[in-house]
């Protein structure tokens, strides 16, 4: 049983989910999908435990057949860590859907949507595990495709999310496309596609001007997928108008796996040593990042509709994220994992949190919450602890993502850039300020609906608080974790 | 030129994905971006099988005979699954479509947007 948990963290979704689909009845497609996770959930956890406990990596042969004929699973200190993420996230993400996705979703939709829902969690899962360039892309889009339909699905409260589902269609395909023609550069150049077999035979050929164009197509592929500045018009649309929970699922996992799986290629495949990833993609991800981190965080700040703020805040933390990697060194991709895990963490809270003002009014804008703090005190208390984390205030998980990020970009001398880091994430502070003032200083206005909350619709945004604070306060299991996961894509590995 | 000629299905392909790509970023009417997507795609397909394909090969398939040259399978493989992923992608782009035309009464991507922003402007009006 243990040796099969890597098959099993993205079979169990997989096949749960054409079963979710013949589910009748009012609760049952929920609870169905709620075990489903919870199961991923307990399964990513034993995987990490193994990984972290030998320091080992877990190679699973799918049929028996042995790389690089077969295609094999790898769960090594990256993929753990991410995996956790994913599942944690899906599954408290999947407990706030109970009453988010009954007051959102037609309820003869319900086992289509949670169908769509465990499929893009294992779409998602199959990206982290697999170790096959070409199942990595067939994984993509399986969670990408579900993610459209998932997305489209808020048309039952605003149409508006048909066209944004359209454009992120078009846009997400395109990305995968360009991920295809790279890929089947590298297979003309070496023959294969496992992953490892790919690091192997690309360090002994020549650094040609195809291999260039690998890495280029596959860049720019991801770089699309994970909404990198400017690469991002279709993402503020699609997680705003898509329905609270699937906001909620997507803004805390889709773009993290993306980012994960750019790790993975551009320093598990290419490599350090790689004249186009040192020279070239560090400083386009550092150039794109930081502009990214203004642009997002401007955005955000001049922005009424709470979803939209955040997701706009997305750009502007993924650019961190961005900075993180292009730092190239084993402290900023660390800084980078740091980063990811935490904003997960904080993304899947605030989304939570207005999720459940969403339910009430419609759209959560900032008049609408004008005087909430008194009426929702638990779910505005978890917007504002999200909120800050966002800043990076101390005692919050995102305090330790910019600490390290800073601290990276220090070590490298790259003291403009840290700077602006700093400034970009003290803006941050207008956008939090403005709900806090929306929500606390001003009384509500006269005729405006009264919001109400109970303790299952704020739950699952607090178990995330919870999460926000505590890995801010004992960070260290997390930060190792991070360290190691970088160490082996910087010699550590083999 | 021989060279050239020699080569001349990876300059269809590029032609093609230009093409192709080309409609997708252009076009505002929506059931022309799918087109121009599938041609997209579809060149990339192309890409793929060209270059499986060995110079007097037959079809991969074993006869005991070692001397056999036949073609390289494993990227036709790969396209075939891609090709599946292609044609979902095009259903759900056009379902998209269909609910788009119901709810908007147009596929026209700037008379789309013009809509939602009026759309933007009226709950930012009426959020109180």
């Amino acid at each position: 049983m243990m040796q099969h948990l890597p098959i099993l963290q993205v079979i169990v979704p997989l096949l749960a989910a054409p079963l979710i689909a013949l589910l009748r009845g009012r609760e049952i497609a929920w609870l169905a999908t709620f075990i489903v996770t919870g199961v991923t959930f307990v399964i990513s956890l034993l995987l990490y435990h193994q990984v972290s406990e030998s320091g080992a990596r877990l190679v699973y042969e799918i049929g028996g057949w042995a790389a690089p004929l077969g295609i094999v699973y790898v769960i090594d200190a990256a993929s753990a860590l991410v995996l956790p993420i994913v599942t944690g996230i899906g599954f408290v993400v999947t407990l706030a859907a109970r009453h988010l996705v009954t007051s959102e979703i037609d309820q003869r939709d319900h086992p289509l949507f949670f169908t769509a829902w465990v499929l893009t969690i294992a779409g998602m899962l199959g990206q982290v595990t697999t170790g096959d360039a070409f199942n990595i892309f067939v994984f993509l889009e399986i969670s990408s495709l579900s993610a459209y339909a998932l997305v489209a699905m808020g048309a039952g409260r605003d149409r508006r999310a048909l066209p944004a589902a359209f454009n992120y269609l078009i846009l997400g395909t395109v990305g995968a496309t360009f991920y295809v023609i790279g890929l089947g550069l590298l297979y003309m150049l070496t023959g294969t596609l496992n992953l490892d077999d790919l690091a192997v035979r690309l360090a002994d050929i020549e650094q040609t001007r195809a291999a260039y164009m690998a890495m280029a197509f596959i860049a720019l592929g991801l770089f699309l997928k994970m909404a990198l500045f400017p690469l991002h018009f279709w993402l503020v649309p699609a997680y705003s108008y898509a329905p609270s929970a699937v906001s909620a699922l997507m803004a805390a996992t889709a773009t993290k796996v993306s980012v994960y799986v750019l790790v993975r290629l551009m320093f598990g495949v290419f490599g350090i040593g790689f004249v186009g990833i040192s020279d070239g993609l560090g400083t386009v991800l550092l150039t794109l990042g930081i502009i990214g981190a203004f642009v997002g965080t401007l955005a955000a700040i001049v922005e009424t509709d709470l979803k939209k703020l955040f997701a706009q805040s997305s750009i502007a933390q993924l650019g961190y994220m961005a900075i993180g990697i292009g730092i190239m060194t084993p402290a900023g991709l660390a800084a980078a994992f740091i980063h990811l895990f935490n904003h997960a963490l904080m993304k899947g809270t605030l989304f939570l949190a207005i999720g459940v003002i969403g339910a009430q009014t419609g759209r959560a804008t900032m008049r609408s919450i004008e005087g909430a703090g008194r009426q929702i005190p638990m779910t505005m208390t978890a917007i504002l602890f999200g909120g800050l984390a966002l800043i990076g205030v101390p005692l919050t998980a995102g305090f330790i993502s910019k600490l390290y990020l800073i601290r990276a970009l220090l070590e490298s001398d790259l003291w403009i850039l840290a700077g602006l880091t700093f400034v970009s994430s003290a803006l941050a502070l207008a956008y939090v300020w403005k709900i806090v003032e929306a929500a606390w200083l001003k009384p509500r206005p006269e005729g405006a609906p009264d919001l109400h909350e109970t303790a299952i619709m704020w739950l699952p945004a607090w178990l995330l608080v919870i999460a926000t604070i505590g890995f801010g306060i004992f960070a260290s299991p997390l930060i190792n974790s991070a360290v190691q996961a970088a160490a082996i894509f910087f010699g550590g590995q083999s | 030129m021989t060279s050239l000629f020699a080569q001349w299905n990876y300059f269809l392909v590029i032609i093609l994905m230009m093409l192709g790509f080309y409609a997708v970023i252009a076009r505002g009417n929506m059931v022309k971006k799918m087109v121009g997507l599938n041609i997209f795609q579809t060149s990339v397909f192309m890409l793929y099988i060209s270059m499986g394909k060995v110079s007097n090969g037959t079809a991969p398939i074993l006869t005991g005979d070692s001397s056999t040259v036949y073609s390289n399978p494993l990227p036709h493989v790969l396209i075939l699954t891609a090709i599946v992923v292609g044609v979902a992608t095009t259903a759900v782009g056009y379902a998209l479509i269909i609910r788009i035309q119901e709810s908007f009464g147009t596929i026209e991507d700037d008379e789309i947007i013009e809509l939602m922003d009026d759309a933007d402007a009226a709950s930012e009006g009426s959020a109180s």
